[in-house]
């Protein structure tokens, strides 16, 4: 469902941060992105969803090819995605239930529709009682609780997390890897990005290895392998 | 489609409660901005009628010789009603004239007596000629000074005043384009202000913006609360500063120091002029204030929307 074929990606001409990327991901699959920091990850990432246009190279999303979309293409790509990053990136203006409901309202979702989905997401991610405080009120476990809710409650066929636990003590850390177990579980798949040896070591899924830009590993039930 | 529109108003005006301070100082700026353009309405209104106060005060004055007949003073008057330059002649007979002055001295005895001892009329009949424009007296004073109407005309009053014609003339112009000019640049730099004041409001939402793109909001999505959030912010500017500029005026004109330097500035117009159009003033205001706070915010978050 998802795939690249000989990705490059060189930023500002000269700063070569991917080089020659193949492999695929199927559906229903977790799979892990690993390497050290700078090796490309959050690249894989952002060319993903379309935040970046490879260089070379072609990559494919369900029935769209990404590196074709236009500016104009993207909101209605993305709704089949959801989204997590190192800095959880909440709407600071709005509550918990708001930027949960958000994912729901910019797809015009109908208000009954909203209305039971996003506490029972909420809730499902242990944050019932936090509904209506705000970001700043939130610690960075819940934060990023919050940011799980908002990037599963449209049902996306693909979850995809930049470094998810990369703000989190070890206990949060934990909470957030279960749960994307759970979510994976239920049927979606998911793409994670760390380089938290011990979450790869422990969770036993596909492992693809980035080093300097270059795909150097990739192996089902994979170790986290660095030199 | 309604419920989208339902959702922009209710995040905008949401929005722009939770911004705060930024939305305060937005609405600050802008009515700063609005009090600028109300000032220079007025301002220009106000000194265009003293303007024209002080042009209808200009004028020729024609004098005849004792002997000329009045049917020729009527045919000269008929001629000068057909230049172009020319907007009213008005003929003072001799007879009139010595009403006029005998009314206007009736309280001095020596006037009244020496009159009473002449037994002819010294006044002499003179037209009154008003033109349309200042610069045109010089072209009606030199109609008049023709040798076919030297006959008849003794003295022709251009020739004293010209001096003080001219430099009205060049002093109206002047204020003309100098009011003209100031008008042109204030309203540049209010709007300018506003315009940035909206966009750094919304540069410290970029971040969000982004996070809105990525959670894969359509571009009018995002912009639709940012823009109501701007018309909102120009509508309460727009009141504010046409309550402002009322209480200001209220206090100019009731306090007899200032009412007197408003007077000096030409400006004794304004509190007429200002409460008998305050909603026309108030729909201009709020004509800028929506265009000006919806434009920038549509033009500034065009920025963000890439990616
Ligand atoms: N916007 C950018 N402009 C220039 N270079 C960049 C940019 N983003 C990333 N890079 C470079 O690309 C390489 C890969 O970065 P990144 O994908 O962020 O790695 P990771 O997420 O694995 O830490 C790094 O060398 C980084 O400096
Ligand atoms: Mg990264």
């Amino acid at each position: 469902m998802i795939s690249f074929q000989n990705v490059s990606k060189v930023y500002n001409g000269n700063s070569v941060a991917l080089e020659d990327i193949t492999f695929e991901i199927r559906p229903g699959e977790f799979a892990c992105i690993v390497g050290k920091s700078g090796a490309g990850k959050s690249t894989v990432i952002r060319l993903l969803i379309g935040e970046a246009k490879p260089t070379r190279g072609r990559i494919h999303f369900g029935q769209y090819e990404v590196n074709k979309l236009k500016d104009y293409d993207l909101p209605l790509f993305r709704r089949h995605i959801g989204v997590i990053f190192q800095d959880f990136r909440l709407l600071p203006n709005k509550n918990s239930y708001e930027n949960v409901a958000f994912a729901l309202e910019v797809a015009g979702r109908p208000q009954k529709e909203i209305e039971d989905l996003t506490p029972q997401v909420l809730d499902m991610v242990g944050l019932s009682d936090k509904t209506f405080n705000f970001p700043h009120e939130l610690s960075g476990g819940e934060k990023q609780r919050v940011a799980i809710a908002r990037a599963m409650v449209h049902r996306p066929e693909v979850i995809i997390a930049d470094e998810p636990t990369g703000n989190l003590d070890p206990f949060h850390t934990w909470e957030i890897i279960n749960l994307l177990k759970k979510i994976h579980q239920l049927g979606t798949t998911i793409l994670l990005a760390t380089h938290d040896k011990e979450i790869i070591n422990a969770i036993e899924k596909r492992v693809i290895t980035l080093d300097h830009g270059r795909l150097i590993r990739d192996e089902e039930k994979g170790k986290y392998i660095l030199v | 489609m309604f419920t989208v529109i339902s959702r922009l108003v209710h995040y905008g005006l949401k929005d722009f409660w939770r911004h705060g301070w930024l939305s305060v100082t937005t609405v600050i700026i802008m009515t700063l901005a609005l009090l600028v353009s109300i000032g220079l309405i007025i301002f220009n209104v106000v000194t265009k009628q003293t303007v024209a106060s002080i042009q209808d005060k200009i004028d020729i004055s024609v004098y005849f010789k004792n002997n000329a007949p009045e049917d020729e003073i009527f045919s000269i008057k008929k001629s000068l009603e057909n230049l172009s330059e020319v907007k009213t002649v008005q003929y003072l007979s001799s007879d009139e004239a010595l009403e006029i002055f005998k009314e206007n001295h009736k309280n001095d005895p020596t006037i009244t007596q020496a009159l009473g001892e002449l037994n002819e009329n010294p006044l002499q009949a003179s037209l009154n000629i008003k033109a349309n424009h200042p610069e045109q007296y010089a072209s009606i004073a030199q109609y008049l000074s023709s040798p076919n109407l030297n006959t008849f005309i003794d003295e022709v009053s251009y020739q004293e005043n010209h001096v003080v014609i001219e430099r009205l003339t060049a002093m109206i112009n002047g204020l003309n384009q100098a009011g003209l000019f100031l008008t042109i640049v204030m309203a540049l730099v209010a709007g300018l202000v506003a315009f940035n004041t909206v966009r750094l409001a919304i540069y410290s939402n970029r971040e969000e913006i982004g996070v809105m793109r990525v959670v894969g909001a359509s571009n009018s999505f995002v912009r639709g609360p940012f823009v109501l959030q701007g018309i909102f912010a120009g509508v309460l500017a727009a009141i504010a500063s046409v309550l402002i500029s009322a209480i200001l005026i209220m206090i100019g004109f009731a306090l007899p120091s200032l009412k007197f330097s408003l007077s000096l500035l030409g400006l004794t117009g304004t509190y007429q002029f200002f409460f008998s159009n305050i909603f026309v003033l108030f729909g201009y205001q709020m004509l800028f204030g929506t265009l000006i706070g919806g434009f920038s915010s549509f033009i500034a978050v065009r920025r963000y929307l890439k990616n």
